[in-house]
């Protein structure tokens, strides 16, 4: 205790920091940094979960590049984030757009928007998975049907599969990036609008030079957001395609899959964990270009 | 099933029983004083609840032994398991899926039956056949109290009214039947099928283990190490698969997304499932089927495919508690646990002389089950998952790739002869 008192007010406040600090900094040296050195270091062995782990060098690394399932997936988890983000941020941008000027139930069509956000993806999955099977069961085809129209093989097709998995993906994340880009509409000083108002601007002119510039933070901010989600795609994958999984013929198969499937079904923890570390630095690396856009702006 | 308050209550008075019981039986000098001995499966309620009837039934019979059980969920099997027996802890006496014997035994995990309670010529003579897969290297693994096999289920309503009167024969009477049974819209998009099919589902197995030697051939060499199903046999076996749907029109892959999904609805005439299925087809409501064996092969032949759990003997069962998991080992797989098992789980029994008696071989449910283990087969996967992909590939190839269905198994051979080769080559 003589050593604490001996201490100046400055060292104390560094002591009581330190103190407080432990618990966040202990959680995450444990749940967090831990396990993530120890991945890197699995991604180096063999290991199938039960028996020894042995080093075997950069094999896992080198299979990974000569496996073609994985250059179909490294691609598929792209299409995925190419797909994806522009049309949720041009799809979200639209409906905040309009919906900020509705004042006519403006809060429940809000709240309809923003539903699918709460709900929990897998049953949004299985319900999507349902709408897209065949007749008679499938509500999408039974409507073709109803017309006349050939039936689509939404799901069991190596080109209709992906942008049919993607669709309830970014109707899930619509409602978040609406609020979000509404906040953001909101937050524009009006008197921009008012100077443009007396000099007589278009709507387009409006749009163009006063919104869009001045929500440059908010659209970064989402495209980051759903950039590492896509990018992330799993459970609506794994849901809607559990019987085939990433199927057919992997069309649908995203990178996290790729782990999971590999880890739990194959239990080739080494070869896993290699997937897991080219993920992270994929990750690592479209959030830093998009973090130092970010800044820039 | 969620413990009842009153039951640890009730198991500490029949240990205090047990108790009184070996202390009386040490002062007359005859038994050993008591084991505890760990057992651990996954939690499944019915599964439980059997074992929880044997435990009971071996305590009575063996006072001087306490089996603890402990059940986990699925998904936590390997972890617990590899983390526990290392470390000593964990159990004596285990349950797995036979498929994951080999992992087991490389992972020093489990040890052999003794042979003095467990030899090879009983195991050969009592159990049915499939069970040799689990033999590795002379030795006994692991035993199942209960095993699982494939059955034709038929809906005996849409086959009265497509006017027949009993399940198919042969592959040849499937096809025709499934033909009466199919329905089509206007538009002729298939309403009902006349047979579910889908890889993702049993027909792997019906298709490895079945059709490929119904046509002739072996799915596997005799080191199961190696795939032959590239062959004239094969090739047969997958043509009249493949043209269930592309030829005969009797089926739809992927119908109403899952094949159970469509014969519980009523909306397939018939479907190849495993003896797991019952239960769920029992509550189904308005749904009425009934039971056949496979259908045999244009020449004859009959086949089927089995699998199981099996409960072996863990590395870290060592001294007197070593002596007591054999004994409950012997117990455990002994005709009144299967007889049990199959009352309350309603799983295969895996010896036919719990199987074949009257009641059960004739049963109208579980019989076609039972007699199909007669001539089952086991497929020792290496992985499952990857091997049963290899041929829903195969299928989605030729389906929407257009390849030719030679070539599509050719690829299918290779994809799974490298997962043999990859398993096999450590």
């Amino acid at each position: 205790m003589t050593l604490y008192r001996n201490l100046t007010i400055r060292q104390k406040q560094i002591v009581w920091a330190w103190a407080f600090l432990t618990l966040p900094v202990i959680f995450y040296g444990v749940i967090r940094f831990y396990p993530t050195g120890s991945a890197v270091l699995i991604s180096f062995q063999d290991w199938n979960l039960l028996g020894e782990r042995t080093w075997i060098g950069a094999d896992n690394y080198i299979q990974l590049w000569n496996d073609p399932v994985f250059w179909k997936v490294f691609k598929n988890t792209f299409v995925y984030l190419l797909l994806g983000t522009p049309v949720s941020l041009v799809l979200s941008f639209t409906i905040a757009y309009h919906l900020d000027k509705l004042r006519f139930l403006h809060s429940f069509v809000r709240m309809l928007y923003f539903l699918p956000f709460m709900t929990s993806a897998v049953a949004m999955a299985w319900v999507w998975r349902w709408f897209y099977q065949g007749v008679p069961i499938g509500l999408f085809n039974n409507i073709l049907a109803k017309f006349g129209i050939a039936q689509i093989e939404f799901l069991n097709s190596t080109s209709y599969a992906l942008p049919a998995v993607l669709a309830p993906a970014v109707w899930a994340g619509l409602g978040f990036q609406v609020i979000i880009f509404m906040a953001g509409i909101r937050s524009i000083p009006t008197s921009y609008y008012e100077a443009a108002r007396i000099d007589g601007v278009g709507w387009w002119t409006v749009l163009t030079q006063i919104t869009l510039p001045l929500l440059r933070p908010t659209i970064v901010f989402i495209v980051v957001f759903s950039s590492i989600g896509f990018l992330r795609i799993f459970d609506h994958v794994f849901n809607m395609t559990t019987n085939n999984p990433g199927g057919p013929l992997n069309a649908t198969k995203p990178l996290v899959l790729m782990i999971y499937d590999t880890a739990f079904n194959s239990f080739n923890m080494g070869y896993a964990t290699a997937q897991t570390v080219v993920l992270f630095t994929i990750l690592l690396i479209v959030s830093l270009i998009q973090l130092r856009l970010l800044r820039s702006a | 099933m969620a413990r009842q308050p009153g039951e640890d209550a009730m198991k500490w008075t029949n240990k205090t029983l047990f108790a009184g019981l070996t202390s009386a039986a040490a002062l007359l000098g005859t038994s050993a004083s008591a084991v505890e001995i760990e057992y651990w499966q996954y939690f499944f309620d019915a599964r439980v609840e059997a074992m929880e009837q044997l435990i009971e039934n071996f305590e009575a019979a063996n006072p001087d032994v306490t089996v603890n059980m402990t059940h986990f969920p699925y998904a936590e099997y390997r972890t617990k398991v590899a983390a526990s027996i290392p470390a000593g802890e964990g159990p004596d006496v285990v349950q797995l899926f036979y498929g994951w014997l080999n992992d087991y035994i490389e992972a020093d995990l489990i040890q052999p039956l003794p042979a003095e309670q467990f030899p090879t010529e009983m195991i050969e003579a009592e159990f049915f056949p499939m069970v040799s897969a689990m033999q590795v290297d002379g030795d006994y693994y692991a035993l199942p109290t209960a095993v699982r096999s494939l059955a034709l289920f038929y809906n005996t309503r849409l086959f009265e009214a497509a006017g027949l009167d009993h399940p198919p024969a042969d592959l040849d009477e499937l096809v025709e039947m499934a033909g009466a049974l199919t329905e089509r819209d206007g538009a002729g998009n298939v309403t009902t099928v006349g047979l579910t099919t889908g890889m993702t589902a049993q027909d792997h197995h019906w298709w490895r283990e079945v059709l490929v030697r119904q046509f002739g051939g072996e799915p596997y060499a005799e080191d199961n190490q190696t795939v032959t199903y590239d062959s004239d046999a094969g090739r047969a076996a997958a043509a009249f698969y493949e043209g269930l749907s592309s030829e005969h029109g009797v089926t739809q892959v992927g119908f109403m997304d899952e094949p159970q999904a469509a014969f519980k609805a009523g909306r397939a005439g018939m479907h190849i499932d495993g003896s797991f299925r019952i239960g769920s087809l029992n509550n189904t409501r308005g749904l009425e089927w009934a039971v056949a064996e496979l259908p045999v092969g244009p020449t004859g032949t009959q086949s089927n495919y089995s699998s199981y759990w099996v409960n072996a003997i863990t590395t870290k069962a060592e001294g007197e508690r070593y002596e007591a998991s054999v004994r409950f080992m012997e117990y455990i797989t002994s005709d009144e646990a299967m007889q049990i098992w199959l009352d309350v789980v309603g799983e295969l029994p895996a010896r036919p002389s719990v199987g074949m008696t009257e009641a059960n071989a004739t049963h109208e449910v579980y019989g076609p089950f039972i007699r199909g283990l007669e001539y089952a087969h086991t497929t020792v996967f290496a992985n499952e998952s990857a091997q049963r992909q290899v041929l829903v590939d195969m299928l989605d190839r030729v389906s929407l790739q257009g390849q030719s269905l030679s070539d599509s198994l050719a690829e299918a051979a290779q994809a799974e002869q490298a997962i043999l080769n990859e398993y096999y080559a450590d």
